[in-house]
């Protein structure tokens, strides 16, 4: 599915490295997490992959189903089926929610030369999806992200995610900002979409969230690369002993 | 009403913005009259006319004759048919250029003086002439202080000003709010260094006309560093048949000040037609800021286009100043013909100037309407986003001029026009003018990025929507919120504006 090798970015404006040769492979109907230091990359990564601007790819590959992705633009990037849930969702005044779902539906859809979705059928679609998330129809109504609650926006960005229906859904902190509940609505919405045909990149923090989504692979990102790898128990030790070790390993 | 319910809605236009386009350019709600008595200069328009008009507002010598050698040009022009417009030929002497209730004669001393019946009126209106808070109790309003928002009212009625709401309260911050007559007895310096210094007497056609036999406005000079601590606004109603309503606006806002500033209009519904032909120049020095909106709402004309204000406007903004700012934002729904085009002279470094418009016009109803934005300072940027409406027989025709001078350098412009017709009698038309007269600014059109949030736009991206898709989403949401931050007293109406959504929109 999602394939990464060797990638080097710098930022744009400046001369400044921040991924020094990242590996990464998530076939397909995995789910993988990556953890890591504060500032160590992963944000980047995933901004990287979905085409932001800023940044500069010095060397590297990173494919979808085989497809070039930083060949593509963006919404390129998003109709081969790449989804981003943001660390930090955006505020777009003026603009319903379901306005703007509907918009990404159809662009979508048409980049892939489907038929736009009927007002009707979108309207049952997003009803359901909104109510297992436990989204009322006021937050549907209400500009994408404005005034929303941090958890709420973190809610919403699953609801796109259930929405657009991705086969490569990176989420970026998703986890953070979200009470109990919300995380077991988050966690439940992300499992809910687990498929063979679907993968997942779980950019978190904490053990919580993986007790949730268990992970099949857990990476551990440090200084732009990914240092370690391997199962379920690695997130654990990162959650009792921190990332100290890793990094004297790494400077040893 | 009648000309929307055997409506036949294209396919594609959501049944919302139907709903809500019904209930805007539906039953006109102001049509009603009032029982006054009044007093009228004799029909027509010539010299004794305009010394009338002087003398009735107890002039000085240099406004008569100001207004003298006004009428003299206008007598010179010939009335442009440039506009895609088509009504018959006005008889500018078939009309009262004058009249006033006969309880305005003796000027009311205070708003306790002002006459029940007209009191009455602008309370029917929903404008009431006290000074009270606004009730913030409207959808949409969050932002508003639950407690309310004060208001200060100008209230023009025909020929004069009926009274001003909180002058004594204004004064205190140095604010001057007050009728244009009463500006040109109090504040000779002031209105004799700015009027015509934005719209020259020789501007245009209607303009010049409005030199000669404007009747009365309002007047508002913000003082350096100040934040005009009220929302001001003048309420313009016609009554009187056969009457035109020739108003003058002039507003100053000083160095560092800022102001917002709203309009509102309406008129009974009668079979003539009737004419209005307004001026508003204001004047905007370094840093300032002012937002000038008008929500308008002249009587239309009825289903088979019979009756209806013309109205023929000219308003200019002159960015003096650097990085001095102006936004324009209109609603219009009223007036049988429409002939306006408020403006942006960007002088200053950096001076900016917006214009967010949205007109629908229903029925007979024609508009033609748009924007200038001038740019002549370095740096300066301007925006347009203008939304036109159609339903009915109506024509709509977006006009706008922008150019960029040779010192302009480094200047932006952002252009977004768009159409929506409802049904297949109506008529939508665009009319761009660019000039650009040096090589390092840029006019926009449309599908650029250069002034959207790039976070936003990376957002929209990230979802699957291209970059055109994006940008358009982007600035009518943009648009939208503009419009949700008029004062809703104004026009309940403005409100449903915020349903309308342009999907299924031409050009
Ligand atoms: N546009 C930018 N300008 C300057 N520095 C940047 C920029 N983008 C990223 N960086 C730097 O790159 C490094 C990696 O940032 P990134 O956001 O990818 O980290 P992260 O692993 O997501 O951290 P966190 O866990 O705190 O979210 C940081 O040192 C950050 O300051
Ligand atoms: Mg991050």
């Amino acid at each position: 599915m999602l394939s990464i090798k060797g990638l080097e970015v710098k930022l744009e404006d400046e001369d400044k490295q921040i991924l020094k040769g990242v590996d990464l492979e998530v076939p397909a109907g995995k789910v993988h997490a990556i953890m890591g230091p504060n500032g160590s990359g992963k944000s980047t990564l995933s901004y990287v992959l979905s085409g932001r601007d800023g940044y500069e790819v010095t060397a590297g590959s990173a494919t979808l189903d085989g497809e070039d992705l930083l060949d593509l633009d963006p919404e390129e990037r998003a109709a081969a089926g790449l989804f981003l849930a943001f660390q930090y969702p955006v505020e777009i005044p003026g603009v319903g929610n379901m306005t703007f779902l509907r918009t990404a539906v159809n662009a979508q859809r048409k980049a892939r030369g489907e038929d736009e979705m009927s007002a009707a059928d979108f309207l049952k679609f997003i009803r359901a999806k909104a109510k297992d998330l436990k989204i009322d129809a006021d937050m549907l109504k209400r500009p994408v992200n404005v005034g929303f609650s941090g958890g709420e926006k973190k809610r919403n960005e699953i609801l796109q995610m259930a929405m657009l229906e991705p086969k490569m859904c990176i989420l970026d902190e998703t986890d953070s900002g979200l009470d109990v509940d919300a995380m077991k609505l988050v966690s439940e919405g992300v499992n809910a979409l687990r498929a063979e045909g679907r993968s997942f990149l779980v950019i978190t923090h904490y053990q919580r969230l993986l007790d949730h989504i268990k992970p099949d692979v857990v990476h551990i990102m440090a200084r732009g690369r990914i240092v370690k790898t391997g199962g379920p128990e690695l997130a654990l030790e990162v959650e009792n002993n921190g990332y100290a070790d890793i990094l004297a390993e790494l400077d040893a | 009403m009648a000309g929307l319910d055997d409506l036949n809605v294209k396919e594609g236009v959501e049944e919302e913005t139907v709903e809500a386009v019904k209930t805007l350019a539906g039953a006109y709600k102001y049509g009603w009259e009032t029982e006054i008595e009044m007093e009228y200069a004799p029909k027509g328009v010539n010299p004794d006319i305009v010394r009338l008009i002087s003398e009735k507002n107890e002039e000085p010598e240099w406004m008569t004759e100001w207004r003298l050698s006004a009428f003299e040009r206008w007598e010179k022009l010939d009335e442009p048919s440039w506009a895609l417009l088509n009504y018959p030929e006005i008889d500018f002497q078939d009309q009262y250029y004058y009249a006033r209730p006969k309880s305005m004669e003796k000027k009311p001393e205070s708003l306790d003086d002002v006459d029940p019946k007209l009191l009455e009126t602008y309370k029917k209106l929903g404008i009431p002439l006290k000074e009270q808070m606004i009730l913030a109790g409207v959808e949409g309003a969050e932002d508003m202080p639950a407690e309310g928002r004060k208001v200060a009212v100008d209230a023009v009625f025909d020929s004069v000003s009926v009274g001003t709401t909180f002058q004594a309260e204004l004064k205190k911050a140095g604010v001057i709010f007050c009728s244009i007559s009463e500006a040109i007895r109090e504040h000779p310096e002031l209105v004799k260094k700015y009027l015509g210094s934005v719209v020259p007497v020789s501007d245009n056609y209607y303009a010049t006309l409005n030199s000669a036999v404007f009747s009365d406005g309002s007047f508002v000079y913000i003082p350096p560093n100040t934040r005009c601590p009220m929302e001001l606004s003048t309420y313009f109603r016609i009554n009187a048949e056969n009457t035109g309503q020739f108003e003058r606006t002039l507003i100053i806002a000083d160095k560092g000040s800022y102001v917002s500033y709203l309009e509102g209009c309406t008129a009974p519904q009668r079979d003539t037609a009737q004419l209005h032909a307004a001026v508003v120049e204001i004047i905007i020095e370094e840093d300032a800021e002012v937002k000038y909106s008008t929500v308008q709402n002249w009587y239309p004309g009825d289903e088979e286009g019979k009756g209806g204000i013309y109205n023929f406007v000219t308003k200019r903004a002159d960015c003096r100043g650097d990085r001095s700012k102006v936004m324009w934002t209109q609603v219009e729904t009223g007036s049988a013909v429409t002939w306006k085009y408020p403006s942006c002279i960007l002088r200053g470094a950096e001076s900016q100037g917006e214009f967010y418009s949205i007109a629908i016009t229903n029925n007979h109803q024609q508009a033609d309407t748009g924007t200038k934005m001038v740019h002549l300072g370095r740096d300066t940027k301007s925006r347009i986003v203008s939304k036109g409406i159609s339903a009915g027989k109506a024509q709509n025709t977006y006009r706008g001029l922008v150019s960029m001078h040779p010192k302009a350098k480094n200047s932006r412009n952002y252009t977004q026009c768009d159409s929506l017709l409802i049904g297949d009698k109506c008529g939508a038309h665009t009319v761009p003018y660019i000039e650009v007269k040096n090589n390092s600014s840029r006019v926009e059109h449309e599908a650029t990025t250069s002034k959207v949030d790039e976070e936003q736009m990376f957002y929209c991206r990230q979802r699957g929507m291209d970059e055109e898709e994006a940008v358009a989403l982007i600035v009518n949401g943009f648009a939208k919120e503009v419009l949700q931050a008029l004062p809703m007293e104004f026009a309940m109406e403005a409100q449903q504006l915020v349903a309308i959504s342009l999907e299924g929109s031409v050009g």
